[in-house]
């Protein structure tokens, strides 16, 4: 038999800072490789990203000025447009990323919680749950909810409709708790072994052991993953505009078509988009961050 | 008092009796066996200190006495009740067995009173007010006053190990583990730990020790056990196990270590 080594093949039964090998460092359970994303976005410079925007924004001048319909005429478009735009498109876009957030978080730390579970069947059942939405791309998660969910259901003589954001919120909310199950996994089982042997060897119930001893511990360690998901959920709302559910993308397209689908609007109107997403999400990323490095010095 | 320990206790047993019969554990980790028919009996009371080279299932023999460890055949009884049967509440067996581990485990987001409070209130569901004036005493007993309120992580190794100490004590347990708990210490803080245990031990608490403190060992075990590769090699009063030791491995082990 092959020498299984704490650590390396499991997971470390000792309270000691043990040394991993680099390559096992990052699949170890409660530093999730996930919080890429926000250290990208937070690291980068706003000036920086501001410039890139810029650029792209500045290139289609040239072309602008050649048709009657100026980028003049586009960005007034886009003003008049604007308060429209945010009250009912980046709003609706908040509100989906809040509900999915709710639910997702809610089921996440379900699963999670199964996962660590000693019931064999209900980590066999979780592992594969966690897996299947972890692994499936969002926007087809999204159309099999949207298309085989029923839009109206019958209760007795009255009719319920069931809007289509909320089959949306449903969709976007599976991966959303199956990362989160991850997050919650890692979280519990970065606990040293320990802290378990020491409750219940008080008389603590595995209830009493996970709730008072074992979350209480690991809650910080998954806040800035949790935020960090957060930020991925909330840019991946517009996808639900494939859908038809009328958010900030859906909006921008129909009024563009109000202004008669001049290419010029394209730009202001997507270019909006990009920045009222960037202004919402780059200062979560910042917060992460910060609340990652504050995390990790406390440990 | 008395119609709780009269609960507390197995069905048949009446304390003339050992309060721990471990008779034949066999143990093993994989293809790893760390015990290899141990027995030993421990009478209400006493201090029995368990000592010999590491990896010999020593720590693995106390872990077994509150079910932190499943054995694989044999049988231990503590008040006599059978540990190694499946229908065993092991919630119900660790309110009476205490343990102290090397490395104290404290919960570090509780501060040492609280600590010390958790269990009685939450497993014990006694009233709050009676169990802190209770944690104030063994704070006070393990000498830690004025460190009520501190957390784990601003107290000092052996300080630590005291608030664990102390935090077992509160569950008022008949039997208390100590796994190794001063071989995560330096030299100097090992001495007020020690001083703890041997109070208890004066006060009639029944000990079972791992340990490699033989001058503690020699002081104060009514019994000694020499294990090595799961089995118990040589045992006796302390008296006569450091001078008479016959068994070449023990001898050979107390030559290293004394």
């Amino acid at each position: 038999m092959r020498a299984r080594i704490p650590g390396v093949d499991a997971a470390a039964r000792s309270d000691l800072a043990v040394l991993l090998p680099s390559r096992a460092r990052d699949r170890a359970p409660g530093r999730p490789g996930d919080l890429a994303f926000s250290r990208w976005l937070g690291s980068t410079a706003p000036w920086r990203l501001v410039l890139v925007v810029a650029l792209v924004a500045a290139w289609p001048f040239a072309a602008a000025a050649q048709s009657g319909f100026t980028m003049g005429h586009a960005f007034e478009a886009l003003w008049r447009w604007l308060p429209f735009l945010v009250t009912k498109g980046f709003a609706m876009n908040v509100v989906i990323s809040f509900l999915t957030m709710a639910i997702g978080t809610a089921g996440g730390v379900v699963l999670g919680l199964w996962q660590v579970s000693p019931s064999a069947a209900a980590r066999r059942v979780a592992w594969a749950l966690t897996q299947a939405f972890r692994n499936s791309p969002w926007l087809v998660l999204l159309f099999i909810v949207m298309l085989t969910f029923p839009f109206q259901v019958e209760v007795g003589s009255t009719v319920i409709f069931i809007p289509d954001w909320t089959k949306a919120v449903f969709g976007l909310s599976l991966p959303v708790m199956a990362n989160l199950s991850e997050v919650v996994r890692g979280a519990v089982q970065s606990v040293p072994t320990g802290q378990w042997e020491a409750a219940e060897s008080l008389a603590f119930s595995r209830r009493q052991i996970l709730w008072r001893i074992v979350l209480p511990q690991c809650f910080k360690r998954m806040v800035p993953p949790w935020m960090n998901w957060y930020a991925i959920l909330t840019m991946a709302t517009p996808l639900v505009s494939l859908l038809g559910v009328e958010e900030l993308v859906t909006l921008s397209r129909q009024a563009m078509e109000a202004e008669d689908n001049h290419p010029e609007l394209l730009v202001p109107f997507f270019g909006f988009a990009l920045v009222i997403f960037f202004a919402y999400c780059y200062p979560i990323a910042r917060w992460t961050i910060a609340l990652e490095r504050r995390f990790a010095v406390k440990l | 008092m008395s119609s709780r320990e009269a609960t507390m206790n197995g069905p048949d047993w009446d304390p003339s009796q050992p309060i721990v019969s471990i008779r034949d554990v066999y143990k093993s980790f994989g293809e790893l066996e760390v015990l290899r028919g141990v027995s030993f009996e421990v009478m209400k009371g006493e201090v029995v200190c368990i000592i010999g080279p590491s990896g010999s299932g020593k720590s693995t023999l106390i872990r077994c006495v509150n079910a932190l460890n499943s054995i694989d055949s044999g049988s231990i009884r503590v008040e006599g009740q059978e540990v190694h049967d499946p229908d065993l509440d092991k919630l119900e067996l660790r309110r009476k067995v205490g343990m102290v581990f090397q490395q104290y485990n404290l919960f570090p987001h509780k501060t040492a009173i609280e600590n010390v409070m958790m269990a009685p209130v939450l497993v014990l569901k006694e009233p709050k007010g009676e169990v802190e004036a209770r944690a104030r005493a063994l704070i006070r007993k393990v000498r830690l006053e004025g460190k009520e309120d501190s957390f784990p992580g601003e107290l000092s190794g052996g300080q630590q190990q005291r608030v664990a100490i102390a935090r077992s004590l509160a569950m008022r347990p008949d039997i208390m583990l100590f796994d190794e708990i001063t071989a995560a210490l330096d030299p100097e803080t090992v001495k007020e730990v020690l001083v703890t245990i041997r109070e208890l031990a004066e006060e009639g608490m029944t000990c079972i020790l791992v340990t490699h403190e033989m001058g503690f060992a020699r002081e104060l075990a009514n019994h000694i056990y020499f294990t090595d590769r799961g089995v118990i090699v040589e045992h006796g009063p302390p008296a006569t196990f450091f001078t008479e030791a016959k068994d070449p491995r023990t001898r050979e082990f107390l030559s290293q270590i004394l």
